[in-house]
């Protein structure tokens, strides 16, 4: 009967690993695609394209790995994952208009910021996972 | 929802992670199904009733209906 769960074990690190290598390369290549055009390619624009594209292909091979990592957790684990990712798409879209009409009715003097939003979603899922997973314990 | 699968396990000497490993979830669903902090879907309630060769009426009793 541990084969089986050998196999499932087995499964849950490789696309855990997989996961873990596509956000490396999709955060790496955000870095290259923001400082690139400053530091390393003096504007050059079709570097810039070719730096953003690359960024985009990583990013979208992230979203396939997280889908194939979600798919192998377990029943409780997806449904912790899943409560998180409702509570910050959630907090991401109403936090996120606030912000926005904060910054359109001129109540704030900078202009509204998508990594404050990023920032705001990425914590706010943090949370929620922290706070499920202590809620089964 | 109650369940039995605490005694069930201990009558087998098995560890929480044996179980987990069999059923193939982690530990810590186990622990979760165990303190009645999780109902464990359909499909993983027959894994469990399998594994022990019981009924699932006779590892989980349906808390509502006894009421």
């Amino acid at each position: 009967m541990m084969s089986n769960s050998k196999d499932w074990k087995d499964r849950v690190n490789k696309t855990t690993a997989h996961l873990a290598g596509w956000t490396t390369g999709w955060v790496i290549t955000m870095a290259v695609a923001t400082f690139g055009p400053t530091y390393l390619w003096d504007f050059q624009q079709w570097l810039t394209i070719i730096a953003i594209l690359l960024n985009l292909s990583l990013g979208l091979g992230m979203i396939v790995a997280y889908i194939r990592h979600l798919k192998t957790q377990d029943e409780m684990m997806q449904k912790i994952q899943l409560q998180a990712m409702a509570m910050a798409l959630g907090v991401g879209v109403v936090g996120g208009l606030s912000y926005s009409l904060l910054d359109t009715t001129n109540i704030i003097s900078s202009g509204a910021k998508i990594p404050y939003l990023v920032i705001l979603i990425c914590i706010t899922y943090l949370v929620s996972i922290f706070v499920n997973s202590k809620r089964y314990r | 929802m109650k369940n039995r699968l605490k005694v069930l396990r201990a009558e087998r000497d098995w560890t929480q992670a044996d179980l987990a490993d069999a059923l193939e979830v982690s530990r810590q669903t186990v622990n979760a199904i165990e303190t009645g902090k999780y109902d464990p879907s359909l499909p993983l309630a027959f894994k469990i009733s399998r594994l022990f060769e019981m009924r699932i009426e006779d590892i989980f009793e349906n808390g509502e209906a006894s009421k």
